[in-house]
């Protein structure tokens, strides 16, 4: 059983939506990654999504683009984070971590080296924006060494197309919410409750839903019926400018902690 | 890569030119492209919609455009005769209105009233705001901050034809920006959007789609040939920036096995340089929106900026099928820097009285270069796929003159 899979049982067995939040990796700080994301895990992260930076992040907001832009600019790239997650898993061997980003850095870097490296430094799961189920064959090599390879669905997504991503979902589903970027603000829950319901009930894999949560409210609207709720943008938003490691790990308890506490309180 | 008899036959059902091509975007696309495709490949096989498509050709961008011997020219470079396919005579000044009119008119049966685009010199952006106005849907045009700065005429042109122009003021603000930010719209707005792609790049079927909607200026040019010359070019050359001018010329001949075939990439300063861009000559194969194709980059596979003194070549991949013809060893890819260009427009303007567009300049400076290497007797067919009004600005700043 995988890590994310091992995380999943144990919230469901708790009764207990998880919480993953979402990243960029090397913002605010390449120096403080390292303290962000353990901060996550304080805060109560139950899996982490760290975004790994692209120059051209079609499927990104503007909020993800520039903090992309920031660890480009920084000199960020595909090797750090990996170098990242291997020190992270010194200290900490369960919170899932999942890899998200677009598939030239991977390319660049080499599937067959990426999968390798990716699994030594501990990583579970990837999640390739711009590869969907139809391009995967590409990411075979990702697969044999046992990365999970998370999937998104959209609202968009035909219902032909969806049971075939319920049927290949591997770790979880990754509902996008709202047919847009990243950030975006329109949510209507009604709607997402439905589709995700219905997901839920064909889904070999758990069903995380993202895309446009931003706080407690709006996390707690959507943990009534997802396994898990992912909080990006509004998150790398709060973090921007923090400096130093004691800056981030406050900010990141400030944000984080009562959106845990609502998701709790079910 | 096995051998090719039928060139003309690709792309495969998944939209694969052999390696390149694809859709390499996210799952919330995958709906909207799967509509397009389905609406397009129904269309392209539909009487009454190419009976529509060749109406709006003839009549309103003035198909068929003539093919000129630049006599004076190919005089002054001493070699084989230049042929020039005048794509800068069709309404709006480039062979870009071929497309737009195509994927407006598919817009239109598909019933989307808001059409967007992207544009880097902006020759595109004027297109889809003339094919805009021309059908009566609504225009909104990304364009990178950067490149409104060298093409302001455009930009007013764009104005003055009802669309509206949102800079770009991601990234490098240039073409590329731009592109990312109308597929964040299309992804938005779908339900009543039509995104018309200017290049043969993208997701599938763009790359087919915009280069079916070109290819009308290799079938022309190949029966004209015939007509006129009672023989094929030797070999064609066309400029390579996404690629559409080239690829609409090439198709056409692609099964033909004699006739030679070169695309200009624009290697700005000089490929050594680092400062250019040109994808094929110096990139390496990656994925950059929407399809895998050669791009340039760094070794953290982030995209790279570019250089080229035309806006248009400034973009760090190419068409997927260009991709595919360079491994098949079909096409050769070279390139052509600034100064070159620069020299070849000035050369054509005073020996053929024709100012072309930088971009196209690039193309004639490498059938310059063709022409230099074949016989009196031989061919070299060059599509010259804009005028250069536009540029003229640039051009004077360059040459430090005031306008």
């Amino acid at each position: 059983m995988s890590r994310i899979d091992r995380r999943f049982a144990a919230l469901k067995a708790a009764g207990r939506t998880g919480l993953i939040p979402f990243v960029t990796a090397g913002d605010p700080s390449p120096a403080h990654n390292l303290a962000l994301m353990h901060a996550l895990v304080d805060a109560g992260a139950d899996l982490i999504e760290l975004g790994v930076p692209f120059s051209d992040p079609m499927a990104d907001g503007p909020v993800i683009q520039h903090a992309s832009e920031r660890a480009i600019a920084k000199g960020v790239g595909l090797g750090d984070v990996l170098a990242w997650v291997a020190t992270f898993r010194e200290r900490d061997k369960d919170t899932p971590v999942i890899l998200m980003g677009y598939l030239n850095p991977i390319e660049i870097h080499g599937f067959q080296r990426f999968a390798n490296e990716a699994v030594a430094a501990g990583v579970d799961g990837v999640l390739v924006v711009d590869c969907p189920l139809e391009e995967s064959a590409t990411l075979a090599p990702l697969r044999a060494v046992g990365l999970q390879q998370i999937l998104l669905a959209a609202p968009t997504t035909a219902p032909a197309r969806m049971a075939k991503l319920c049927e290949a979902a591997a770790g979880f589903l990754y509902y996008v919410s709202f047919a847009g970027i990243t950030g975006a603000g329109r949510l209507s829950t009604q709607d997402i409750a439905a589709r995700v319901a219905d997901i839920r009930a064909h889904a070999k894999s758990p069903v995380a839903v993202g895309f446009g949560v931003k706080d407690a409210q709006s996390a707690k609207a959507i943990a009534g019926f997802a396994d898990a709720v992912v909080i990006g943008s509004a998150l790398v938003e709060r973090l921007d400018g923090a400096i130093t490691a004691q800056d981030i790990a406050v900010r990141v308890g400030e944000f984080l902690g009562p959106i845990r506490t609502a998701l709790d309180a079910r | 890569m096995p051998t090719i008899r039928d060139f003309q036959s690709w792309p495969d059902a998944q939209g694969r030119f052999g390696d390149f091509g694809g859709q390499y975007v996210a799952e919330t696309l995958m709906a909207p492209l799967a509509e397009l495709t389905e609406a397009y490949l129904r269309l392209r096989d539909d009487p009454e919609f190419l009976a529509e498509l060749d109406r709006d050709l003839t009549h309103y961008v003035g198909r068929p455009s003539p093919i000129y011997h630049a006599e004076r020219l190919s005089k002054h470079v001493g070699g084989a005769r230049i042929l020039l396919k005048r794509e800068d005579l069709n309404h709006t000044g480039a062979h870009k209105i071929n497309n737009t009119i195509g994927q407006a008119l598919v817009a239109k049966r598909m019933g989307k009233p808001r059409i967007i685009a992207e544009t880097g010199a902006g020759q595109h952006g004027v297109a889809s705001a003339t094919v805009a106005a021309r059908f009566g849907l609504k225009c909104v045009v990304y364009m990178g901050a950067v490149d409104i700065e060298r093409q302001k005429i455009n930009v007013y042109r764009m104005k003055l034809l009802g669309a509206d122009v949102v800079p770009v003021t991601s990234g490098s603000k240039t073409l590329k920006d731009a592109l990312n930010e109308a597929m964040r719209d299309w992804v938005t707005n779908v339900a009543d959007t039509f995104y018309i792609i200017g290049t043969v790049a993208g997701p599938h079927p763009y790359p087919m789609m915009v280069r079916d909607f070109n290819a009308v200026v290799g079938r022309e040019a190949r029966a004209q040939m015939l007509q006129q010359y009672g023989r094929l070019p030797d070999v064609l050359t066309a400029c390579v920036g996404g690629g559409s001018n080239a690829i609409g010329l090439f198709h056409a001949f692609l099964n033909d096995s004699d006739v030679r075939m070169v695309g200009a990439e624009a290697a700005g300063e000089g490929i050594s340089t680092g400062h250019h861009a040109a994808s094929l000559a110096a990139g390496r194969p990656g994925v950059l929106h929407g399809n895998r194709t050669y791009v340039l980059c760094d070794d953290n596979g982030q995209i790279t900026e570019t250089h080229s003194v035309s806006a248009g070549l400034d973009y760090p991949g190419v068409g997927p099928e260009h991709a595919f013809l360079k491994d098949a060893g079909r096409a050769e890819y070279v390139g052509v820097t600034d100064d070159e260009a620069l020299e070849a427009f000035h050369l054509l303007a005073r020996t053929e009285g024709i100012l072309a567009a930088l971009e196209s300049s690039h193309a004639v400076a490498q059938a310059m270069k063709l022409a230099r290497e074949l016989p009196k007797d031989g061919i070299v067919l060059c599509n010259l796929s804009g005028r250069g009004d536009k540029d003229v600005h640039t051009i004077a700043a360059r040459e430090g003159v005031q306008v």
